[in-house]
């Protein structure tokens, strides 16, 4: 059964990334992708990482992809085609991605993984322990610097997103 | 892990993922695509990591960690990224690759 739901979701993940690098449409694209990021939440769901997949469908489908609409809203006009590159060219990068590929599985096919077979569930109470302990290979210090990057990101996108008319006030008065 | 699913095949399927994201970024022209070909590049290499901790080392955590520091960071990224882009748009009405020539003003 979930093998099944695995080659389900595999194939999803594949077919909308697919389908949202070639679409021609921008918001069509940003709704596959919305499509892709959450069969990936559901492979997170497969592997009892229950509080990934929850990230990660806060943080993508909730967040980026919101975002990234809102983006597409401002900045296109919703019935505009987006201009592709030569045929030529897609040609040639698709091949180079092929062969990309193919030296990628061939490494992983040759490479022996030592797979420890386990039924361990992952609570969110180990995680929340793990990124918040002193100890030995805790994650507090990380974890300190990722809500420094955050807030700093935050303050720098509101920043720039007002950039024009901050600095105009700024030469006005001086 | 998954019953009757080894780990290639889920290595396939991010190592698949991870190319469609490298040839969307080379041939996109517009600035938002971009940055949505990246978003599928990161997020092949968060399922890597998080397998390849379920897979062979499921005692610990690391891999789980990692992964949610990259999403955040990705965030963060995507959130600077589309405040540039209007910004830029504002400067020149234009998000495609190839208007793009001056970045200060």
């Amino acid at each position: 059964m979930e093998k099944i739901i695995f080659y389900i979701l595999a194939l999803v993940i594949i077919v909308f990334a697919i389908a949202s690098v070639s679409s021609k449409k921008m918001l069509r694209s940003v709704i596959y992708l919305l499509f892709v990021l959450i069969g990936i939440s559901g492979i997170y769901f497969l592997i009892d990482y229950n509080f990934l997949a929850a990230i990660q469908l806060t943080v993508y489908a909730g967040g980026v992809i919101v975002l990234l609409i809102f983006s597409v809203m401002l900045v296109h006009h919703i019935e505009m085609e987006l201009e592709l590159a030569k045929v030529s060219k897609r040609i040639l990068v698709g091949l180079a991605s092929l062969v990309g590929l193919g030296v990628f599985l061939t490494t992983i096919y040759s490479h022996e993984f030592t797979v420890v077979e386990n039924t361990v569930t992952t609570t969110t109470k180990d995680i929340g322990f793990g990124l918040l302990s002193y100890d030995v290979g805790g994650f507090i210090l990380p974890f300190e610097l990722i809500s420094v990057l955050l807030l700093a990101a935050m303050i720098g996108a509101i920043i720039i997103a007002k950039g024009t008319k901050l600095t105009n006030k700024k030469n006005d008065t001086v | 892990m998954i019953a009757g699913i080894s780990i290639y095949e889920i290595l396939t399927v991010t190592s698949i993922l991870f190319f469609i994201g490298i040839y969307g970024f080379i041939t996109r022209k517009n600035l938002i695509s971009i940055l949505m070909s990246v978003e599928l590049i990161l997020n092949a290499s968060v399922i890597n990591f998080v397998i390849i901790n379920k897979y062979l080392y499921p005692d610990v955590l690391q891999g789980v960690f990692f992964s949610i520091f990259i999403i955040a960071v990705a965030a963060a990224e995507t959130a600077l990224a589309i405040a540039i882009i209007i910004n830029l748009y504002r400067q020149i009405a234009s998000v495609e690759v190839k208007d793009t020539e001056i970045m200060k003003y």
